[in-house]
């Protein structure tokens, strides 16, 4: 986005350097708790509880790590970690799927009912899980469905926002594409499967980030319905490693999770950047 | 808007739009009118039968001091969120606006918080001022400052407040960045000539320009910090001490399922949900007045 | 090869009728324009011909078969539309080959008709390339190699040449041309350009309000138009149009006696082609120039008649610079096979 004409309003200088100081400053400020996790998870338990702790990092990274990957607290990192990419991407896929198909019904064809089916589904945009998490609970419960990838995936699928947005970019699809596919033979899904599929590529890719991030940052969810460590997630499972009562926690080890917990999405942020960015202007917008 | 063109038939569309509409209904209308329901009631110790009370619950919450409370520890809250997410990414966003070069390698820097969930974001904090092994809580102590969130309701706030606030400062700077590399340099340029100085332009041209993205976030963070912030709360503090940041959101799991109290959660979770009406409302207004902006 | 029979074709959304019963038949082969301004109903008729849009009463036959309720793919056409309506995400080749694969033909056989358009259109060296990456022109072709390599009875094109610059669209003009009677097949042509339907149309259909307002040759309508509407839309700059008087067997403008005519006395409209006016000392048509235009092979002059506040143009062959300024008077003449006289009322040709 930079731009190539830099007229007389931009700073020269002193006023260039102050600002390089400033954001750098901007930047440390705002990274600090990162690296302090990340120091923690490289030193040994008896260099934190004896505060100040060390501000570069130490020699214990493998001997942590191993120990929060393969041991854990309650489970193993290791399972926590699966668990949620299990649900991050069922929630992704899934509600891009779904969102998919509804939207190529609502936007491409005249049916009864279609506009109390487009209200209903845009009531949901409304209703955060946090909001109706009781009786939800008791409908996963009821179905059986706790302690289970589907009762993790499921009731967050249960939102319009992707549905609302493709509904958008199908509208921007020129109408003569239709009517070429139309006169080149093409029947409905086949149009979808063909044309309207491939040319939201973009679109799929920026939500499939926003929507891994969600799913992945999930809390309060599976806090209710994981009771089985076995599948905890790992970022509600980090709560579940400090100890009750006057125990020291094992912070080596739950810092070395908290830092394990952010790679995935982060690396998912940074490398999908552009799209991301775009994705999210776009669907917030 | 609307297609001109359309395929004929009702059966395909139906079939494909029913998964979402199964989800839909399963997991998001039939709990929401439970909750309706269930807020009408007030249920037995035990779960075996519950008794009719019409508007009770919501009588009996609108005038509980706690759920009163409640509501004003999550306006102040909120506010405070909103705040201190979008002051200090405001000011980054001009900072790297004014940058030709290197804006992008900020940017990347400055996105990594985004992807933290709050959950862990919580923890991080919590980390640093944990009263017996934290940081910060050690060098505050060393000034002769002693810091401890676990019995100061007051510190306890102030410690959630920036935890939930530090992933919101990369979301809000990345629309603030979008904004201001969008505003037309032709009429920073001219406010120049007319001799206007850099703050100067930048309150009287580029804040005004600015101001549909602002208002876009302020709504966006207050939803944000009615509901998202649970984790954050949930790790660092419990909603304690004394209740002092039990938000809205957290009243309803602790009551819910905490305390077993069904009727007067399900009710609170009706009345959070009139709130989050309300405030799509505007923000739907607020949307639709872009569209023709 | 295929004839297309429209039979009192009619055409409403909702309660109001945009097409209000079109006869026409084509012969195999032959190019039709169908032109008119916008909103007259063309693109309509041709979607309708097309598939595109139902046909809410009348009968479209395509070869010999009733087509109203067939499916655009059954209906043996291809259509290239204005916008090019190419799928972005596919190459040239897949653009041009996607109705074969649907259709279900074998790989090779794809390749060698995609292949061979490629080759009549000058497209080989583009196949790989995205419609993103093609320049307007090429599009066009891209546009025109996915209607060929279907075979069809009958191409539409719906005013295919309204996105290009004016010197690629004299061009393209001719390639279509050209590429249609190379081809034999029917063609059904949609524009606004009169220029197009005279240049292109071995018979156009003139279209105004939703009704065919003349049927015929680029020559005829030219020549002989059947309604001041054909008149004025035929023909450029356009036709002159004004009231005038037949008194004892001559057209008379203000009383003055312009040509001899046969028709019956009263009040008409009176039209003369700008290009049909010759200067002469003694014309009867009495002319002030307001403004000229030269545009080198001939000299526009706008003004109006003396007398008359109407507007008035005559298109003079050759340079004028000197003879003709502004305010000056001019006298005229017209032959009197080159007036064409109107029922006021109607609008039908006397």
């Amino acid at each position: 986005m930079a731009r190539e004409v830099h007229g007389m309003v931009e700073k020269r200088g002193m006023g260039l350097w102050l600002t390089h100081v400033l954001m750098i400053i901007g930047v440390l400020v705002i990274f600090f708790p990162i690296w302090l996790a990340f120091v923690a998870s490289t030193v040994s338990q008896p260099e934190i509880v004896r505060p100040p702790m060390p501000i570069w990092p130490g020699d214990q990274f493998l001997e942590n790590y191993k120990a929060a990957l393969f041991s854990g607290v309650n489970v193993p990192v290791a399972t926590m970690l699966f668990n949620s990419l299990v649900m991050a991407v069922g929630i992704a896929v899934g509600k891009i799927i779904i969102s998919l198909l509804s939207a190529f019904a609502i936007v491409y064809f005249r049916f009864p009912g279609r506009n109390i089916f487009f209200w209903l589904i845009f009531l949901t945009l409304m209703l955060p899980v946090e909001v109706r998490i009781v009786p939800t609970y008791e409908v996963v419960a009821g179905f059986g469905m706790l302690n289970s990838y589907s009762g993790l995936i499921f009731p967050l699928i249960a939102s319009a926002t992707a549905t609302f947005l493709f509904r958008q970019f199908f509208l921007t699809i020129p109408d003569e594409l239709a009517e070429a596919a139309r006169v080149d033979g093409a029947r409905p899904m086949r149009f979808f499967i063909d044309i309207v599929v491939p040319m939201s590529r973009t679109n799929v890719a920026a939500l499939f980030v926003i929507l891994f991030i969600y799913g992945w940052n999930q809390y309060l969810w599976p806090l209710l319905i994981t009771t089985d460590p076995e599948m905890n997630t790992i970022v509600m499972g980090i709560r579940q490693m400090f100890p009750s009562g006057d125990d020291v926690a094992d912070w080596p080890v739950i810092m070395a999770t908290s830092i394990l917990a952010m790679i995935p999405p982060v690396i998912v942020v940074i490398s999908m950047q552009k799209l991301f960015i775009r994705g999210l202007v776009d669907s917030e917008k | 808007m609307e297609k001109r063109v359309t395929f004929k038939g009702w059966l395909l569309p139906v079939c494909l739009i029913a998964p979402q509409v199964f989800i839909s209904a399963v997991f998001f209308f039939y709990p929401a009118a439970q909750a309706v329901w269930q807020s009408l009631f007030i249920p037995d110790p035990f779960g075996l039968s519950k008794q009719f009370v019409g508007l009770g619950n919501f009588e009996f919450l609108l005038t509980d001091r706690f759920y009163r409370a409640s509501f004003l520890t999550t306006a102040i809250f909120s506010v405070l969120v909103t705040l201190v997410s979008m002051i200090p990414a405001l000011f980054l966003a001009v900072l790297a606006d004014r940058l030709i070069k290197g804006a992008g390698v900020y940017r990347t820097l400055l996105i990594w918080p985004y992807a933290v969930a709050p959950a862990v974001a919580g923890v991080l904090w919590l980390f640093m001022f944990n009263t017996r092994v934290g940081v910060v809580s050690w060098y505050l102590g060393q000034l002769g400052y002693d810091w401890n969130h676990v019995l100061n309701g007051g510190e306890a706030m102030g410690l959630v407040v920036v935890a939930s606030a530090w992933g919101r400062i990369s979301y809000n700077f990345l629309f603030f960045f979008a904004a201001l590399q969008s505003v037309p340099k032709s009429v920073i340029e001219a406010a120049a000539i007319d001799g206007a100085r850099f703050w100067r332009r930048f309150f009287t041209i580029v804040l005004p320009l600015l101001s549909p993205t602002t208002f876009f976030l302020l709504v966006v963070n207050v939803v944000y910090s009615f509901f998202e912030t649970f984790g954050v709360i949930h790790t660092i503090t419990s909603g304690g001490p004394q209740q002092s940041t039990t938000i809205l959101v957290y009243k309803v799991f602790s009551d819910g399922f905490v305390g077993q109290d069904l009727g007067s959660s399900s009710a609170q979770s009706v009345i959070l949900l009139i709130v989050v009406g309300l405030l799509t409302v505007v923000q739907f207004k607020y949307i639709e007045r872009r569209v023709h902006y | 090869m295929a004839t297309v029979t429209l039979k009192n074709v009619k055409k409403s959304f909702g309660p109001t009728d945009v097409i209000h019963g079109i006869d026409v038949e084509i012969a195999d082969g032959e190019f039709i324009v169908i032109v008119g301004p916008s909103g007259c109903g063309k693109s309509t008729l041709l979607r309708m011909v097309a598939g595109l849009e139902t046909v809410t009463a009348g009968d479209i036959h395509i070869g010999d078969d009733r087509a109203n309720d067939k499916e655009p793919m059954d209906r043996d056409i291809a259509m290239v539309f204005q916008n090019y309506a190419l799928y972005p995400h596919m190459s040239v080749a897949q653009n041009m080959g996607y109705g074969l694969k649907i259709a279900g033909l074998p790989k090779d056989q794809i390749d060698a008709k995609v292949g061979e358009a490629a080759r009549l259109l000058q497209l080989e060296a583009l196949l790989d390339r995205k419609p993103r990456q093609l320049s307007g022109g090429q599009r066009q072709r891209v546009a025109m190699g996915r209607a060929i390599v279907r075979e069809p009875s009958v191409f539409l094109f719906d005013e295919p040449l309204s996105n290009l610059d004016a010197k690629l669209r004299v061009q393209m003009r001719l390639e279509i041309k050209e590429l249609q009677s190379k081809l034999g097949v029917t063609a059904l042509y949609v524009t606004h350009d009169q220029v197009e339907a005279m240049t292109m149309a071995d018979r156009m259909i003139v279209m105004n309000g939703g009704v065919a307002e003349q049927i015929g040759t680029p020559l005829e309508v030219y020549e002989s138009p059947r309604t001041l509407f054909a008149a004025q839309f035929i023909g450029s700059p356009a036709m002159n149009v004004l009231d005038a008087e037949i008194k004892d067997g001559s057209v008379r403008l203000g009383g003055v006696k312009i040509a001899p005519t046969d028709a019956a006395d009263g009040k008409v409209k009176l039209g003369i082609r700008p290009e049909h006016l010759k200067p002469d000392p003694s014309g009867p048509i009495d002319m002030e120039v307001q403004l000229s235009e030269p545009l080198g092979a001939n000299t526009l002059l706008h003004g109006r008649l003396r007398g008359s506040e109407e507007p008035f143009t005559a298109s003079l062959p050759g340079v004028h610079r000197t003879s003709i300024g502004s305010h000056q008077m001019l006298k005229l003449k017209v032959a009197s096979e080159d007036i064409h006289l109107f029922d006021p009322q109607t609008g039908t040709r006397y």
